[in-house]
């Protein structure tokens, strides 16, 4: 059985439990950030690096949650999202390095002997036109994208297909010294965001805390989309595209809109993700990247809300944890979680966790 | 012989059916489909040939013809899907259906069932129908569509006809194929047509299925005007007034089941003489 909606399922199997457990782990998340601010000598004391780790891998959740409004629910597998992600990133790099470089213009382009910012950076010194940039590059580059694919009707693996070849592309073209965005080095040395210190503790926190933000209303929006009518069809749209045309609907408006809601949630994420990790280059738009996207996706569970989340803690932890222990056995280990995850695992963790 | 029927016998409300939906389509004529010479070919291969055909407002026409007779091209082509390569095609005396998207034409009042039932397998059956219901259909009002009472009862009134009531909150997927022909059928009700495509619907019905539904479109033709295209000979004798035999692409021969049968080409075609 096939359920559209897995909170329905929940609910049913417990939904004291659900909301329980849901609230325990909200309000550790929102704890870390004030743990990370006590002293160094506390026990409680969370480090630098663990909230970095845990903002990091809740950026992820984001992306996976936003993979799963597209392909766990309107059946359209996205091999590219790692683009709209460090799309965003690359957005909020602009303003971080404008911080970092003040009057003059940012390192990598001094290197390269140029004169002046590229016509494209205007503006990028100040913090609102970046966040408009953030929301605005990947959500235009998917509104034009998906309006051609949609129109032409391309679908299933022809559209993982092109997805995966638009972010590759993209990686090409940010590799490159020429399109000023600092070649494969990327952006890095960020030093302040809106006058606080990058590395400042409390500077840490807040951003931690803007990604839970983030995460909450992000969960809320799918859940309010996965409720409404709007997500009954696009189940419909993923299971049977001609009889709902010949119900009446048009396709395309509905693929296009949760596409572009996709694509800006991703590039929100990286907003938060870059100035947390202190880096962005082009190897985020790296196929591999939105393809592991997709295995916490499948992982967790698609077509539910919650999956993706679990998906993508689980595997981005146990990599954190695998790359330290065993290094070079990380990648066959995470082959073989996605093939055991398609072979007994249709429905993810959580079909085996409502089981 | 094809004047709209206008009185509405109250066992239609009785049983769901529901009003006419007549406004908008001029159907002055007293025709609500008019094809003529409509080719289709794929490859220099001609599935249509020059094909002729009128249908009547409330009228219940059934299609019959051998295997590649064109009849599934010719279901293509009026709720376009395929585009012909010469031939009009109106719905009602205005509107030109070949220059017409697949979701236009079924906004402006044509259903489909496809022969293979096709239904939102994820989907309870009460959503299948509220998404087939006629109502607006944008994305924006998908956003912010709440049911009203009225939309409900309409639901009701629809499960009840296709004696579904009891699997109202079954997944589709999980129904019987009989219940998914019933739920295409009734999808159709909800989205509530001025004509109505069947291809095939009784396939894989039990008798007692079968007999239930000829007594159901019996009582949708005059609302609604039908197409129905079958196989069953016992079925199509017990629903239709009017016959349609296709045959190579075009229309061989038109009239009731008798006179279609006594039809020397008809005999021919089918018997191989």
């Amino acid at each position: 059985m096939n359920q559209p909606l897995m909170l329905t399922a929940t609910q049913k199997a417990g939904p004291k439990l659900t909301i329980a457990v849901g609230a325990v782990i909200l309000t550790l998340l929102l704890a870390l950030p004030l743990c990370s601010l006590l002293p160094a000598d506390n026990p409680l004391q969370v480090s630098a690096y663990t909230l970095t780790l845990v903002g990091k891998i809740l950026c992820y959740a984001i992306v996976a949650l936003a993979l799963d409004l597209v392909w766990g629910y309107a059946g359209m597998l996205s091999l590219g999202h790692g683009l709209f992600f460090a799309l965003g990133g690359y957005a909020m790099g602009m303003y971080l390095m404008r911080q970092a470089s003040g009057d003059e213009l940012p390192a990598f382009m001094t290197f390269l002997s140029w004169t002046e910012l590229p016509w494209y950076w205007t503006g990028t010194e100040h913090f609102l036109w970046a966040m408009c940039l953030v929301v605005l590059a990947p959500g235009l580059l998917a509104l034009v994208f998906g309006f051609f694919a949609f129109r032409s009707r391309i679908k299933g693996v022809y559209f993982s297909i092109m997805t995966q070849a638009l972010t590759f592309a993209g990686m090409l073209l940010f590799f490159r010294n020429e399109t000023g965005f600092g070649g494969n080095n990327g952006f890095t040395n960020f030093r302040s965001i809106l006058g606080f210190g990058i590395t400042e503790p409390g500077t840490r926190a807040v951003l931690f805390f803007a990604t839970v933000v983030l995460l909450v209303a992000s969960l809320y929006t799918g859940w309010r989309l996965a409720q409404s009518k709007f997500g009954r069809v696009l189940t419909a749209l993923r299971d049977a595209e001609n009889r709902l045309m010949f119900c009446g609907y048009d396709p395309r408006g509905f693929k296009l809109f949760v596409w572009v809601l996709s694509a800006v949630l991703c590039g929100l994420a990286g907003a938060l993700y870059v100035p947390q990790v202190g880096i962005i280059n082009p190897s985020e738009m790296s196929p591999t990247n939105s393809i592991e996207a997709a295995v916490w996706v499948a992982l967790g569970g698609r077509g539910t809300l919650i999956g993706p989340l679990l998906g993508a803690g689980v595997v981005n932890g146990m990599k954190s944890w695998f790359t330290v222990a065993f290094p070079e056995y990380w990648l066959f280990f995470l082959g073989a979680l996605f093939i055991i995850v398609t072979l007994y695992l249709p429905k993810g963790v959580i079909g085996l966790l409502k089981k | 012989m094809l004047e709209p029927i206008f009185d509405a016998g109250s066992s239609r409300d009785a049983i769901g059916i529901g009003q006419a939906a007549g406004k908008g389509l001029n159907t002055r004529h007293g025709t609500i489909l008019t094809l003529e010479d409509i080719s289709v070919s794929f490859d220099g291969f001609k599935a249509l040939n020059d094909l002729n055909l009128y249908i009547g407002v409330g009228e219940l026409r059934c299609i019959i013809g051998p295997n590649g007779a064109g009849k599934t091209t010719l279901m293509d082509v009026i709720t376009g899907k395929t585009r012909p390569s010469h031939g009009n095609a109106w719905f009602g005396e205005t509107l030109d259906l070949t220059g017409m998207s697949e979701v236009q034409i079924a906004q402006a009042g044509i259903g489909r069932k496809f022969q293979k039932p096709t239904v939102f397998e994820a989907l309870s059956v009460f959503e299948n129908l509220e998404l087939a219901q006629k109502t607006d259909k944008s994305v924006w009002a998908s956003l912010r569509a709440r049911l009203s009472g009225e939309q409900k009862d309409r639901i009701d009134e629809v499960l009840d006809t296709i004696r579904l009531t009891a699997s109202v909150q079954r997944p589709a997927g999980l129904l019987s194929h009989g219940q998914k022909q019933f739920l295409e059928i009734g999808m159709l009700l909800m989205q509530d047509p001025q004509l109505l495509l069947l291809d095939e619907p009784v396939a894989g019905m039990t008798d007692a299925e079968t007999e239930f539904t000829a007594e159901l479109f019996k009582r949708l033709a005059g609302k609604h005007s039908l197409m129905v295209v079958e196989h069953d000979m016992g079925f199509v004798g017990s629903i239709a007034d009017h016959v349609t035999v296709l045959h190579q692409g075009s229309v061989l021969a038109e009239g009731s089941l008798e006179q279609v049968q006594e039809n020397e080409r008809v005999i021919e075609v089918y018997l191989g003489r």
